[in-house]
Order: structure tokens, then C-alpha cells, then sequence
């Protein structure tokens, strides 16, 4: 039977992840609480936007109100990255050899390891930013579309065009195809190499969490009473497949989803805070949390696949033990 | 379904560079009214008051992928709202400015196309800032500065100061005539008490027009009750209604609408035809409704294709049964719109 170990906190949270295996929460007011023998905070940004969890450099990046952009690792240690200036830092992600990159307005920045940073302006605002897991390539969500930067070399960027807003984006873990999430309800994709088209709508809601399952075989979603799950293993992904949907009920929606690190199992945040692990074979479902005060919004397995951190947008998160 | 006691308010701020947005919303930020304001701006510009809660922000227009060419939201908005809400304890309303050439309709659409936004907040009223010396140039020079008037709950007619009386009631005739429905304030220095700007109500169907006592009043009334101008012989009989405007550079024109009781089974289908059809043309419409056998009055309100209506309150003892609409737009055949609004009458 699963433990909860709750901690309640006051506000948004923003992300929820493990640092060195230390649960870690960071809330929109810009404080990183961390449970590390006790409770503990430090303060990142004043006002937290946007959070990404850079895997290869086990720290959390940030940016917000201010302008900034931090790295937190564990153990409390904030560094300031970089400064945008007086609009917000409203995307942030990570890539490869240490590098960056945050969206402030219609221009995107990477920050190399060496603290070199490169500019990047768009005609219109960059709404999300990923890196590719393969070169150091990042793509930009904007309206009507995606565009590719490589910062490394000299150079046009790719542009993917699909009319409409693009508001979130992720490259398959095989850098294969690039994802985007739109202000409509929802994802378009395109496979890079032929930059063949991919529509997955049909969602009652905006889609705003994404999940790469194992070797990137599956998408999970959000924006639905289900997880709505893409089959990716075939060479055109999804075209013509019609998704899973896991852990579907009927009175509230989906608003968090996080693929177990090595198995077909999805762990599913909803609307009223409850959450569910789910496998994509049978589609069996397991209690984890019962429904709380607030939509999850953040969740992360840890290396043991043994502990989900997860947070809300009032503020109730925790830590779900599976094996307990 | 949205929690009416947590939407925070939004004032949509929209006027010509120099027809002092920026005196007022520097007068919103420090004026000891006890209230705290989110105020969401194209440029920091000279807004000389540091604020954390001035936020900076790209126009971005949104066209859905609908197809429908007037279906537009602002992203940027969309973003910067969603970020605001996550920390709501901070303010007690927000205030949006537009820049000068701005579109008010896509800021306006968001508050009703964006379930996230619309869950959070919701639309309080749309202000037009008018310079009264200008304002015949702009609309010589531009749409936007039509759009503005045409779209606006109030409108504060600014620098009053810098033109003759003549000029003034001129430039305030040539506002009615685009904009029969909205609130007209003279003002200088955009000194309008905030109270007239703020907290209006305007798109909430329960109160929007309460605060329009004289909506349901006799054609030949010009809405200018509120103000402190008493002296001007012979403007109040001016019937600003259904005519296509005598004023040189006025393209919106209104079309108000009156009638008696309706039938349900056809004033429904007519009024979603209307909007569906004439969408594009209409900026705004507004309606007390009186339907038969409905002892509440029906209000309406529409944004373009947008179209929203709720049962208000019960009709008084001795309340005329009456129904009214009125449509602000371009292009509208308002022969056509009244032959087939009182073919929905109660035979």
C-alpha cells in the first residue's frame, strides 16, 4: 500500500522534483523548499514562472518575474545564470554540455557552460523552448509553428509552420519527432526528418503536461478526464493509432502526467489532486494519493522508481512512497 | 464552472498615445483608494511609479484555429494573467493597457475565449481615453480610433481644456454617434473620479445594465445624464439611433432595437443566426429581453460571435414588458435586423 508524506505549503507549485534524491518543491513566489532531514528553504526568483529539470546536471533551472535565471541544486545552493532585463522569464529549459536557454518575450537565449550567451529574436513572443537530446539544436514554439535554432554554428534556423498558437514544446527522447502543445486543445507534431505533419486533437481541455515514457515508445498528455497516451515506436508515430486512455474518470480532469523511468506505467495527477499510477498494457490502476486541495501540477519519479514528488496549485504536496 | 467570489477584475485600458492613459494609471497606482492593482502594459514608458506588479508585455494576437477570422485572443495575456492568478494575494484587480493603435476586441475576446483566463478573472468594462483636440484627426486617419469608442463601457473625453465648448460638444456628439450605450466623462488631465472607471460591472450580465438606468428609457434620451453640462440647447433631442451617422469619418453605426414581448421558440434561433451571420460586424450588442411566459428579464451581451445571456431578475410590479437590443457595429442592415426582430414578437 502507498505512503504519502505530505507537506503543506502555502501557494502554486511550480515544480516538483528529486535533487541528489532530495525531494524538492518550487513555489510561484519563488521559494525552493526542499524535506533534507527537516524542512528547509532558499529563494530563487521574486516571482518563479517556469522550471526545468536538467537530468544530466541533477539541478532545477528557473526563471520569473524578475528577469532572472537560477540553477538550485541540492543541498540549497542557488546560483544566478542570467539576466533578461526588466520583462519576464516566462520558458526555460536544458540541453546538452551544460547549456540553457530562457524566452523573455520575443527573444530566446542560450547560455553555454562557459557563460557565453547567444541571442535569438523571433517576430513574434517564444512561448516554449526544448533542446534536442541529440546536437546542440533547440526549437521554439511560437504562433503558427516551431523554429529550430542551432547555436553552435552560423546560420538559418528550420522553420516547422502549423497555423495556429504553439504554446509548449519537447523533442522525442530519440530526437526524432518535436512536439508541440497549442492554445487550442490540442498537440501537433512533426517528424523531423521528412517534417511530415502529426494532429493529435481531440481533447476536452488545453493540454499543459507532457511525458516521454521509456526510450520515448509512448507520449503521455494531460487535458482530459483520461491520460491520453500516443503510440511513438512506429516510424511515423502516431499517424493513424488511436491513443490510450488511462486512469479515466468521469468528474475531473487529468492535469499532470509522469512516465515511470524504466516501465510502461504512468503516474496520473488530476484536477482534484488525486493520484494514480496506471500501466499502459492492461491498463491497471493503482491508488497512490486521494484527492487533495489542489490540481497536481508537478510530479517526478526518483532513480529507485520507488518515490513520486509531486506538488499542487494550492500548495498541498508531498512525497508518494510506492513500496511502503 | 467558475467561482464568481475568486474572479479578479479586469479594466481594459485603451486611447490614442497622448490621450492620457498614463496620467490615469499613474492616478490608479497611487491613489489612496484601497485597492491594489496588477497593471499589465504594452511598454514601462513613463509610468514613474516602481511596481512590482507592473508587468511589461508583447501585444500578441492569437487568430484561433477555428476558421473564424474574429475569433482573437491575446496570447500574451493568456500567459501573463495565468502567471498573475498563480499568486493572487498580491492584488485586488488587474488593469490591461493597450498600446495606442490597438484592437480592443482581442483583449476583450480573451476574458471570454480562454477557459483558463475565464475561469480566474473576468472582464469589469472597457475605457476609451479620448483627446478631445485630436480625436477628429484620429478618426480621419485610422479605424482603431473608432474601434476604441465603438467598443468601450466608458469613455473618458480627455483635455476638455484644449477646445472650445463648440469643439467639445462637436467631438462628444460625433462619440454618441458612434456609441450610443457608453458613459461619457469630460475631464481634463483624466481627472474622472476612479470609481467611474473601475469596478463597473460591465460585462456581468447582472449588473450591466443596472448601471445603464436609462437603457430601457424613451429613444429620443442620449445617455448624458451623468454629467455636469446642463447647458447645451437643443443636443438633447438629437435621435442618434439607427441613423447612419451625418458625422464625416463615423463608419460603426448603432442599431437599437425595441419591441414587446418575445417568443423563445423564435427570438433564440434569430438572435444565434444574427451572430453567427453578422458577427464579424458586430463590436458589441447589448439586450433586456422580455419573454413570454419568463417572469425574469432575459439580459444579453455579445463580443462579435461571442454571445452571452443569463435570466437577471424578476420583471417589477408595473414594470413594462418590454424588450430592447442594441447592435454596434459596421455594415449592419438595420431595416433588415428590426423586420426580423419584431418577427419575433408574440404574434
Amino acid at each position: 500500500m502507498p505512503t504519502v508524506a505530505p507537506l503543506d505549503l502555502e501557494g502554486h507549485c511550480v515544480a516538483a522534483v528529486f535533487l541528489n534524491d532530495v525531494p524538492h518543491f518550487a513555489l510561484a513566489d519563488g521559494a525552493i523548499h526542499r524535506l533534507d532531514n527537516g524542512h528547509k528553504t532558499v529563494r530563487a526568483n521574486d516571482g518563479l514562472l517556469a522550471a526545468f529539470h536538467d537530468a544530466a546536471n541533477d539541478r532545477l533551472i528557473t526563471g520569473g518575474e524578475d528577469g532572472k535565471v537560477f540553477a538550485v541544486k541540492a543541498g540549497g545552493e542557488v546560483s544566478e545564470l542570467a539576466s533578461a532585463g526588466r520583462k519576464w522569464v516566462t520558458s526555460v529549459t536544458a540541453g546538452p554540455q551544460g547549456a540553457i536557454a530562457y524566452a523573455s518575450g520575443k527573444n530566446a537565449f542560450v547560455r553555454f557552460a562557459d557563460g557565453k550567451t547567444k541571442e535569438f529574436t523571433h517576430p513574434r513572443s517564444v512561448e516554449g523552448l526544448a533542446f534536442s537530446p541529440k546536437g546542440m539544436r533547440f526549437g521554439v514554439a511560437r504562433y503558427n509553428g516551431a523554429t529550430l535554432h542551432f547555436p553552435a554554428a552560423e546560420g538559418k534556423p528550420v522553420e516547422l509552420e502549423w497555423a495556429g498558437a504553439h504554446t509548449g514544446i519537447t523533442f522525442s527522447p530519440d530526437g526524432a519527432f518535436l512536439v508541440t502543445t497549442m492554445q487550442e486543445n490540442a498537440l501537433h507534431g512533426w517528424k523531423l526528418a521528412d517534417g511530415k505533419h502529426m494532429r493529435m486533437s481531440g481533447y476536452p481541455g488545453k493540454v499543459k503536461s507532457l511525458s516521454w515514457s521509456v526510450k520515448g515508445k509512448w507520449l503521455a498528455s494531460s487535458g482530459a478526464p483520461a491520460a491520453i497516451v500516443w503510440p511513438f515506436s512506429a516510424k511515423d508515430g502516431p499517424m493513424g493509432k488511436a491513443p490510450l486512455e488511462l486512469g479515466t474518470r468521469g468528474n475531473t480532469m487529468v492535469t499532470c502526467v509522469a512516465c515511470h523511468p524504466s516501465q510502461d506505467v504512468v503516474a496520473i495527477g488530476y484536477e482534484d489532486g488525486m493520484v494514480i499510477a496506471a500501466r499502459f498494457a492492461d491498463a491497471k490502476e493503482v491508488l497512490l494519493r486521494r484527492p487533495g486541495k489542489g490540481a497536481i501540477t508537478a510530479m517526478m519519479w526518483d532513480k529507485e522508481e520507488r518515490r513520486i514528488v509531486f506538488g499542487s496549485a494550492a500548495g498541498d504536496c508531498g512525497v508518494i512512497d510506492i513500496t511502503a | 464552472m467558475s467561482d464568481a467570489q475568486t474572479q479578479i477584475p479586469v479594466t481594459v485600458l485603451t486611447g490614442y498615445l497622448g490621450a492620457g492613459k498614463t496620467t490615469l494609471l499613474n492616478r490608479i497606482l497611487s491613489e489612496n483608494h484601497g485597492k491594489r492593482y496588477a497593471v499589465i502594459v504594452n511598454e514601462f514608458g513613463e509610468i514613474g511609479i516602481d511596481n512590482d506588479l507592473i508587468v511589461e508585455s508583447d501585444e500578441e494576437i492569437y487568430e484561433m484555429n477555428n476558421g473564424c477570422v474574429c475569433c482573437t485572443v491575446r496570447g500574451d495575456l493568456i500567459r501573463v494573467v495565468e502567471g498573475l492568478m498563480r499568486r493572487p494575494g498580491r492584488f485586488d484587480a488587474i488593469v490591461v493597457e493597450t498600446t495606442g493603435l490597438a484592437d480592443p476586441v482581442p483583449v476583450a475576446q480573451t476574458f471570454f475565449m480562454d477557459d483558463d483566463v475565464r475561469s480566474k478573472t473576468k472582464l469589469d468594462a472597457v475605457v476609451a481615453l479620448v483627446d478631445a483636440k485630436h480625436l477628429p484627426l484620429r478618426l480621419k486617419d485610422s479605424k482603431e480610433a473608432e474601434d476604441q469608442i465603438a467598443f468601450a463601457d466608458v469613455v473618458v473625453l480627455n483635455k476638455t481644456d484644449l477646445v472650445t465648448p463648440e469643439e467639445l460638444e462637436k467631438v462628444e456628439a460625433t462619440i454618441r454617434a458612434i456609441n450610443p450605450a457608453a458613459r461619457i466623462h469630460r475631464t481634463q488631465r483624466a481627472g474622472v473620479a476612479l470609481g467611474e472607471v473601475l469596478d463597473r460591472g460591465a460585462f456581468d450580465l447582472s449588473r450591466a445594465l443596472e448601471n445603464d438606468p436609462h437603457f430601457l428609457e424613451a429613444h429620443d434620451h442620449d445617455h448624458d445624464h451623468d454629467h455636469d453640462h446642463h447647458d447645451r440647447d437643443g443636443h438633447d433631442h438629437h435621435h442618434h439611433h439607427d441613423h447612419a451617422s451625418d458625422i464625416h469619418d463615423v463608419t460603426v453605426k448603432s442599431v437599437s432595437l425595441r419591441g414587446g414581448e418575445m417568443d423563445p421558440k423564435k427570438f433564440f434561433p434569430w438572435i444565434e443566426k444574427v451572430t453567427q451571420m453578422e458577427g464579424p460586424n458586430i463590436l458589441r450588442l447589448k439586450g433586456i429581453i422580455a419573454l413570454k411566459g419568463d417572469d425574469d428579464r432575459y439580459v444579453l451581451q455579445g463580443v462579435h460571435m461571442i454571445l452571452e445571456g443569463d435570466h437577471q431578475r424578476a420583471w417589477k410590479d408595473g414594470e413594462k414588458h418590454e424588450s430592447r437590443l442594441v447592435f454596434i457595429g459596421r455594415d449592419l442592415d438595420a431595416d433588415r435586423l428590426r423586420k426580423s426582430f419584431e418577427a419575433c414578437q408574440v404574434a
